[in-house]
C-alpha cells in the first residue's frame, strides 16, 4: 500500500489538505499583505488541485477501505466545486480589502471548506459523508460570521450554525437508523444488502426520510430553505457569493449519489420526497423572489428555485438526469460567478450595492455593466440562446423521457413566473427614471475582470459549441 | 438481572427528570448543573449497554469541558432569562407536537422491529460480544481502518480552533507585553543615558 | 455482558451509598431538627446589605476562548486513549496515523501561539 510514499501527495484531497496547512502557516508568518498573498496562494493551490483531479492517478490508497469513491461524475463535480471556489476567491479579494476585512484566515477557511466539499462529493460511506459535511459547514459558519462588528453578519452566522447543527442532527438520526437496519455504513454494501428485498421496512424508510431532510437543508430545498435568505442577506457580500456558488454544487452531488447508490433500487421511496422538494422549491423560489427589494435575498430565492430544477433531474433518475444535472450545475455556477463578480464591484454612494432599486438608470451611466447584468438575468431566467437555457432544456428532456409530464409542465410554469423578477431587474435598469450618474460607480480589478469576461463569454457563446460540455456530461457515471 | 434493570431505571429516570429540570429550572446556572447530572446518567446508561469508552468520553468531554463552557456562556451573557422564558408556553404546543411525533415514531420502530421482512431469514445484527475490550476494539480500527476519517477529525478540530480564534480574539490596544528577548539584549548603551547636570539645576 | 458489568459493581455500590447518605442526612435533619422559620432569618443581617446588582456580570470573551481551546485539546486527548491501549496491535501505520493527527493539531497550536490567543494581558 505504501510502496511509493510520494504518490500519496498526488491524491487531490491529501494535496489540498497539506497545502491548506501551508497556506495557514504562510499567512501566519507574513507581516505585510497577508490577506492578499494568502488568497493568491490559495488560488494557486486550487488550480494545482484541479490538475490533480483531472489527471487523477487512481492510486489504491485513495480508495483505502472504500471510504471514498471514484467515478467520472465525482471528478466532474469536484472540478466544478474547485472552479467555483477559485472564481469566488478571486472576485471577492477586492471586496474584502474594500471593507477592511483582511483576515488571512478567510481564504484558508475557503480552502478547508472546499476540501470538505470534495470529500462530500466523493464520500462512499455514511461516516465519511457526515464528517465531510461537518468540515465543509464548520468552515462556512465561521465565514458567515467573520465580520465581527456587524450584527447582521453575526446573526447570519448564528442562524446558519443553529440550523446547520439541527440538520446534522437529523442526518445523524437517519444514518443511525440506516446503519441499525442494514448493518453497514458503506454505500455499496447497503445497496447490496437492500438488493435482496423488494421493499424497505419502516425503520429504513424513516432513516431515508431523515437523511433526505438533512440533505434538503444542505441544498436549501423548500421547506427546509428558511435559513438561506437570512444567511445570504446577513453575511458579507463576498461570503454570500461563495455560499451561492460552491456549497450547492457539493450538496447536489451528494444528494444524487446518496439516492442513486445505496438506494438505487428504491426509486419509489425517495422519488416522492424529491418530487415534493423540487416542486415546492421551484414555486417558492419563483414567487417569494418577486417581493424582494434586496438583491442578495433575491439571489437566495433564485438559488432555491434553481435547486428545484436540479431536483427534477434527480426524479428522472436516468442517465439523462445525471447529464442534465451536471449541465445545469455548470450553468448555475457560471451565472452566479458572473453576477457576483459584478455585484462585488458595484458601489452606490461608496457603499456596495444592496437594494435593487439603486440600479435605476444604470443603463445610462454604465451601459456595458447593465448589458452584462441583463444577459445574466436572461440566462438565469432560462431564455435562449444563453447557457441557462441549456440547463433547463436538458432537465426537461430528462423529465419527459421518464414520462414525468406533469412535473415538466409545472417546471416550465415556475420558470415563467420566475422570469418576471429577472426581467424586472432589467426593466429597472433600462426604463426606470433615476439618476445614477456619479452615484453608482463600477470598479473592478484586473483578475475579477478576467473571471467576469470568461463567465460572460461562456454564457453567451455556449450555444456555438455546446457539444463539448454535453459530451462530457453524457459520459458521466455515478 | 434484577440489579441490571434496577440500575437501568435509576439512571434513565434520573436522566429524564434532570433533562426536564434543565428546561424548567428558573436559574440558568441550575439548568447547567442539571444538564451535567443528565450527562452523568447518560454515561451510566452507556456503561450498561457495554459502551465503556463512550461513557468515559461523555464524562471527560461533556461533563468536563462542554458543561463548563455552558457555565461560562451562561455567566458571560448578561441576558434577562425571565424575559427569555416568556415565550416558553407559547411554543409549548408545537414542541409537544414534535415530541409526540418522535415518540410515535420510536413506538412504530419498536413494534415493527421483529416482524419486518428484513430480519425474516437471518439473525438480527447484534453488538459484538466483547471478548476484546471496548476501548481496544475502537482503537484497533479507528487509526488504521478509518485512517481517513480520523485525519478528517483532526482537520475539523483545526478548523474549530481557527474559527474560535478569528471570531473571538481581539487585540486590545495599549497593552504592554513582556519581551524577553529585548530585555535580555539590553546593554549599557541603550539602557543608560549619561547627562551632564549643572550644579544647582535639574535635568 | 453481565460479567463485564460486574467490574462496575463497586461503583454502583458507591453510588447507592452516596445516594443513601445524601438523602438520609437531609431527611434526618429535616425530620429531627428544630425548625422555626422566620422572615427575618432570610434577610440581610446587620453588616450585610441588599444586593446592588445581579451577580452575573459580563465576562471577558477571553475566558470563553480559553474554554473552547481547552475543549479542542480535550477531544484530542480523547482520541489518544484507544490509541495508547492498542498501540501494540495497530503497528507502525497506527503509530504514524496518530502522529499525523497530532501534527495537524500542532499546526493549530502554532497558529494559536503566534496569534497570541494564549496570552493574557
Amino acid at each position: 500500500m505504501l510502496n511509493n510514499i510520494y504518490n500519496i501527495f498526488f491524491i487531490p484531497e491529501i494535496f489540498l489538505a497539506c497545502s491548506s496547512f501551508v497556506c495557514l502557516l504562510f499567512g501566519l508568518f507574513l507581516k505585510k499583505n497577508a490577506f492578499r498573498q494568502t488568497s493568491n496562494l490559495a488560488v494557486f493551490v486550487l488550480l494545482l488541485t484541479i490538475l490533480l483531479v483531472y489527471y487523477d492517478s487512481e492510486s489504491n490508497f485513495a480508495n483505502y477501505k472504500s471510504l471514498f469513491s471514484h467515478s467520472s461524475f465525482i471528478n466532474f463535480f469536484k472540478i466544478l466545486a474547485l472552479l467555483g471556489s477559485i472564481a469566488s476567491i478571486i472576485i471577492s479579494k477586492d471586496y474584502f480589502l474594500g471593507i477592511k476585512l483582511k483576515n488571512f484566515e478567510i481564504p484558508v477557511l475557503f480552502l478547508f471548506s472546499t476540501l470538505g466539499m470534495m470529500l462530500m462529493i466523493a464520500s462512499n460511506n455514511l461516516m465519511s459523508m457526515y464528517l465531510a459535511i461537518e468540515l465543509q459547514s464548520l468552515s462556512l459558519y465561521v465565514a458567515a460570521a467573520i465580520k465581527r462588528d456587524s450584527i447582521s453578519s453575526a446573526e447570519s452566522g448564528v442562524k446558519y450554525f443553529i440550523l446547520g447543527a439541527l440538520s446534522s442532527g437529523i442526518l445523524l438520526y437517519g444514518f443511525s437508523l440506516i446503519y441499525g437496519f442494514t448493518g453497514s455504513m458503506n454505500f455499496n454494501e447497503i445497496s447490496f444488502y437492500l438488493s435482496k428485498y423488494d421493499n424497505l421496512n419502516l425503520g429504513l424508510i424513516f432513516g431515508l426520510v431523515f437523511v433526505m431532510v438533512g440533505l434538503a437543508f444542505k441544498v436549501s430545498a423548500v421547506p427546509f430553505h428558511m435559513w438561506t435568505p437570512d444567511v445570504y442577506e446577513g453575511a458579507p457580500n463576498s461570503i454570500t457569493g461563495f455560499f451561492a456558488i460552491v456549497p450547492k454544487i457539493a450538496a447536489v452531488a451528494l444528494i444524487y449519489r446518496f439516492c442513486l447508490v445505496p438506494f438505487e433500487n428504491f426509486y419509489l421511496e425517495w422519488s416522492q420526497i424529491i418530487l415534493f422538494l423540487s416542486i415546492a422549491s421551484m414555486f417558492l423560489g419563483a414567487i417569494a423572489a418577486i417581493a424582494q427589494s434586496n438583491i442578495k435575498r433575491l439571489l437566495a430565492y433564485s438559488s432555491i428555485g434553481h435547486i428545484g430544477y436540479i431536483l427534477i433531474a434527480l426524479v428522472a433518475a436516468n442517465d439523462d438526469g445525471i447529464k442534465a444535472a451536471s449541465i445545469y450545475m455548470f450553468s448555475y455556477m457560471i451565472m452566479n460567478v458572473a453576477i457576483f463578480a459584478i455585484l462585488l464591484s458595484l458601489k452606490v454612494k461608496n457603499e456596495y450595492l444592496i437594494n435593487i432599486s439603486d440600479l435605476k438608470g444604470l443603463s445610462k451611466s454604465n451601459p456595458i455593466v447593465s448589458l452584462s447584468i441583463s444577459i445574466i438575468m436572461l440566462s438565469m431566467a432560462g431564455i435562449p440562446p444563453f447557457i441557462g437555457f441549456f440547463g433547463k432544456f436538458y432537465v426537461f428532456i430528462a423529465a419527459i423521457e421518464q414520462e414525468l409530464y406533469v412535473l415538466s409542465v409545472l417546471g416550465v410554469l415556475a420558470s415563467v413566473i420566475s422570469a418576471f423578477y429577472y426581467l424586472r431587474i432589467i426593466k429597472i435598469m433600462y426604463f426606470d427614471e433615476g439618476k445614477s450618474e456619479g452615484i453608482i460607480n463600477f470598479q473592478i480589478s484586473f483578475q475579477s475582470k478576467i473571471i467576469l469576461f470568461l463567465s460572460l463569454f461562456l454564457i453567451i457563446c455556449f450555444i456555438f459549441y455546446p457539444s463539448l460540455l454535453i459530451n462530457i456530461s453524457a459520459s458521466l457515471t455515478i | 438481572m434484577v440489579l441490571y434493570s434496577l440500575t437501568f431505571y435509576l439512571f434513565s429516570s434520573v436522566a429524564v427528570l434532570s433533562a426536564l429540570m434543565v428546561i424548567s429550572a428558573k436559574n440558568p446556572v441550575h439548568s447547567v448543573l442539571f444538564l451535567i447530572l443528565s450527562f452523568v446518567n447518560a454515561s451510566g446508561l452507556f456503561v450498561l449497554l457495554g459502551a465503556e469508552f463512550l461513557a468515559m468520553i461523555l464524562v471527560v468531554v461533556y461533563v468536563g469541558a462542554v458543561a463548563v463552557l455552558f457555565l461560562f456562556v451562561v455567566m458571560m451573557l448578561d441576558i434577562n432569562f425571565v424575559k427569555l422564558r416568556e415565550g416558553f408556553l407559547q411554543y409549548l404546543p408545537f414542541g409537544a407536537l414534535l415530541g409526540i411525533v418522535l415518540v410515535i415514531e420510536l413506538g412504530i420502530l419498536f413494534l415493527t422491529d421483529r416482524s419486518s421482512n428484513i430480519y425474516n431469514n437471518q439473525t438480527p445484527l447484534q453488538p459484538i460480544v466483547n471478548e476484546v475490550e471496548n476501548t481496544k476494539m475502537i482503537g484497533q480500527i479507528l487509526y488504521t481502518e478509518y485512517f481517513y476519517l480520523f485525519q478528517i477529525c483532526g482537520i475539523i478540530l483545526l478548523v474549530a480552533m481557527i474559527g474560535s480564534i478569528t471570531l473571538t480574539l481581539r487585540d486590545k490596544g495599549g497593552v504592554k507585553r513582556q519581551n524577553i528577548d529585548s530585555q535580555n539584549t539590553v546593554d549599557a548603551s541603550t539602557a543608560i543615558e549619561k547627562k551632564k547636570v549643572k550644579i544647582g539645576e535639574g535635568i | 455482558m453481565s460479567e463485564f458489568l460486574f467490574e462496575y459493581l463497586p461503583i454502583l455500590i458507591f453510588i447507592f451509598i452516596a445516594l443513601a447518605l445524601a438523602v438520609g442526612m437531609t431527611l434526618l435533619s429535616f425530620v429531627v431538627g428544630d425548625s422555626q422559620p422566620d422572615q427575618e432569618k432570610l434577610s440581610a443581617y446587620e453588616c450585610g446589605f441588599e444586593a446592588f446588582d445581579d451577580a452575573r456580570g459580563r465576562f471577558d470573551v477571553r475566558f470563553y476562548l480559553v474554554a473552547i481551546l481547552f475543549i479542542i485539546f480535550d477531544l484530542e486527548v480523547a482520541f489518544l486513549f484507544p490509541w495508547a491501549v492498542t498501540l501494540g496491535k495497530i503497528g507502525l501505520f497506527g503509530f504514524w496515523s496518530m502522529m499525523i493527527f497530532l501534527t495537524v493539531l500542532t499546526i493549530g497550536f502554532i497558529y494559536e501561539w503566534k496569534k497570541g490567543a494564549l496570552e493574557w494581558e
